[in-house]
Order: structure tokens, then sequence, then C-alpha cells
């Protein structure tokens, strides 16, 4: 199969038509470079924080994000890189080896937030602990309840007015399938290519410049820029609910392709319904955690109610 | 023909008996969804339509990442 646009060998077939190594390059940067314009994701004066895992993701957002700011002769100072240890035995430290490698190729300044420190447990500690009281948690919930938190928390240490995730077009519309199909439309107020609050002092705003990619097509420029990426799987990785829906999703990709792209558009359509409702229905003010500080919508918040339960309180 | 099939996921290594032409056929002998797998020669990207030889030696790289 011969690209489209120059006859050399094809190596993916897009929506448009089958592309060569150099123009999926170009397309799959000018798609994310038109995503952060289009969307306003970056600002002239923004102090930027990319949360990274170390994985395929992170790496790319990362790598096009300061290549952006290149272009638009902006100071890549300003780009800081934070990841979150949640001390996980034979997992983490393989991503944040990797991490630490394409950071320091880069030149960009990372710092690593660990949960052992931060909230004086590793996630490994936490569900042992939390096993013997006889309580049964989902690894991926603590897990995600405190790297949300955290993230927050060093995004704004660091000074940071944006922070950037490595979240693709799969991850959200899997999570938009998953909302519809558990009826938490409200959920989905706080997707989007950019999401928080805008000028809270306790919020950093996130944005998601690969909103438009899809997960194929980041691997893909992953392997083809030769980034330091390892497959390693979390030992806690369920096949639960979201992988059923990205199987069931990636199987109508495969026969009907642009499905996800489909859900996305429509998604955007929408989207400021969904806000809008999520406003008028959700009156109560952001409150601060009262043990803790950070933002909470509770008295206290989640995560300090994970430890809480892990004090036996 | 023989193809040699190493899955990044699986991290296994396995010889297949393969009676088809390309990959596309042996994605649909592996069972393996093309949306959530790369195939790669010798570091060389393939798409579905890339002809397969005799003795091939392939990479099955996962999309999805480990987390």
């Amino acid at each position: 199969m011969k690209c489209f646009q120059c006859k050399e060998k094809a190596i993916i077939e897009l929506q448009h038509g089958p592309v060569c190594k150099t123009h999926f390059i170009h397309y799959f940067e000018e798609k994310v470079f038109k995503t952060i314009q289009k969307y306003q994701l970056l600002e002239p004066n923004d102090k930027i924080c990319v949360a990274c895992s170390g994985g395929k993701d992170s790496q790319t957002v990362l790598y096009l994000v300061k290549k952006y700011l290149q272009i638009h002769h902006q100071d890549t100072k300003n780009l800081k890189v934070l990841a979150i240890d949640e001390g996980i035995k034979n997992y983490r430290s393989t991503t944040l080896k990797d991490l630490k490698k394409f950071c320091k190729e880069q030149q960009v300044e990372l710092k690593i937030l660990e949960a052992k420190k931060e909230l004086k447990y590793t996630l490994d500690r936490a569900l042992a602990s939390l096993k013997k009281k006889g309580k049964q948690e989902k690894p991926c919930h603590i897990c995600g309840v405190w790297r949300r938190y955290l993230i927050n928390k060093g995004a704004r240490e660091l000074k940071c007015t944006k922070l950037i995730t490595g979240h693709n077009l799969d991850d959200e519309a899997q999570a938009v399938v998953m909302n519809i199909f558990k009826a938490n439309t409200s959920l989905s107020a706080h997707l989007g290519p950019i999401s928080g609050i805008k000028d809270h002092e306790l919020f950093v705003r996130r944005v998601k410049p690969l909103y438009f990619c899809p997960e194929k097509e980041v691997r893909l420029y992953s392997i083809l820029k030769k980034f330091p990426v390892q497959f390693v799987e979390c030992p806690y990785a369920e096949e639960g609910y979201r992988a059923a829906i990205r199987d069931m999703l990636n199987d109508f990709e495969n026969k009907y392709k642009g499905t996800k792209q489909g859900i996305i558009s429509s998604f955007l359509q929408i989207l400021p319904l969904i806000k809008e409702k999520e406003i008028q229905t959700n009156t109560k003010p952001l409150r601060q955690c009262k043990i803790c500080q950070e933002p909470a919508n509770q008295e206290i918040c989640h995560a300090c109610r994970i430890l809480g339960d892990l004090h036996g309180k | 023909m023989e193809i040699t099939v190493h899955l990044e996921k699986e991290s296994t290594t396995q010889k297949i008996n393969f009676k088809g032409k390309n990959v596309e056929q042996l994605l649909q002998q592996l069972k393996l969804n093309p949306e959530a797998i790369i195939v790669t020669r010798n570091e060389e990207i393939l798409t579905e339509e890339e002809l397969l030889k005799n003795k091939d030696n392939l990479t099955i790289l996962s999309v999805v990442s480990g987390g």
C-alpha cells in the first residue's frame, strides 16, 4: 500500500487514505497543535505542568507540548513534569525509569510526588491494610483518587496555571460511553479538551492536547519517535467495566471506521448543555477539606476519607 | 507457511502454521483486533495488506498501556 500523498510505503490507513511515516508524523503533530489552538489549551504566559506516568501517552504529549512552545517561540523553562509514585512494587519503578531517561533527553525538570511521603502510605500497603480490616476497595479506585489529588496539589505547588494530561480519543470515548451506560451523565460535565474550575486558587485547569488522537495513533507515533516506552502491566490492572467498553468500541471501530470520532464529535455538541445543567443542579460551593485543606465536595475530601478508613475512623 | 510471532503484552513467542497471505488474515487467525495492536517485522511497521513470507518473524505490539 502506498502513501496517497507521496507514493512511499504506507504504514497506516487513515480515514482520508493510507500514509507513510513522514506524512503520518506530520498529520499527527498538526492534529495536536490544532487542538491546542482551537480550544485555547495554552496561553502565552501559562506555566505548564505535564502529568506523566512514563507511558506512551504522557511521553508523546510532553514531547509535542515542548515542540509547540518552541515553534511559537515560548519559553520552555515554563514547562515542568510531574509524576506520581503511588508505591506499586515491580511496576511504577519501571515506568519512572523510562520517564527519568526521557525527561533528561528532553531537558525538562521532573518532580516526583510519592504517596508514601505525601499520604504516609504506599498503594501496596494501603490495600494490604484495608484487606486486613475486611474492607474491599478496588485498587484502581484508590489509585485514581490519590493520583488526581496529588497531581492537582503538585501542579499548584509548582505554581502552574495549566495541567496537561495524556488522555487520548479512546480514553475520552470510553468515559463518555461508560457515563451513558451507567446513567452518570453529570460526570461527563468534567470531560472535554479543557476541564476544571477557571480562576480557582485551589484548582489547576486540566487540558488534553491528545483529545482527538486515537490510542493506536499515539502508540504508532511513540514507536516512530523511538520514545523509551516499555510494556509493563500494573499488578492491579483489572479487566473490568472500562476494558469491556474499550473492547466493544474497538470491535465497532474495526467494523465501522470513525465510531470513536463520532462519539466525541456528538459529545462535544452536547457538552455545553451538560455543563449548564450541572451548574444549575449542583449549586453547592466547592469546599476545603477540613483535614488537608485541599479542594473537596464534602466536609472531608475523598483522599482523606480513604486515609480515615485506613486509620480505622 | 510458518510464521514466528512475538506477542509484547503476553511476552510470549510462538510459531504459527499460517495458511493465509497477509497481516489481516494472520490477525483473523490469531483472533486479534487490528485496532488494539501494531504489527512489525524487523522494526518496520506493517499495514494489514502487507504480504507475509514463510519464516517471517513478527512482533505484535499492544496499543493499550499496561496501567
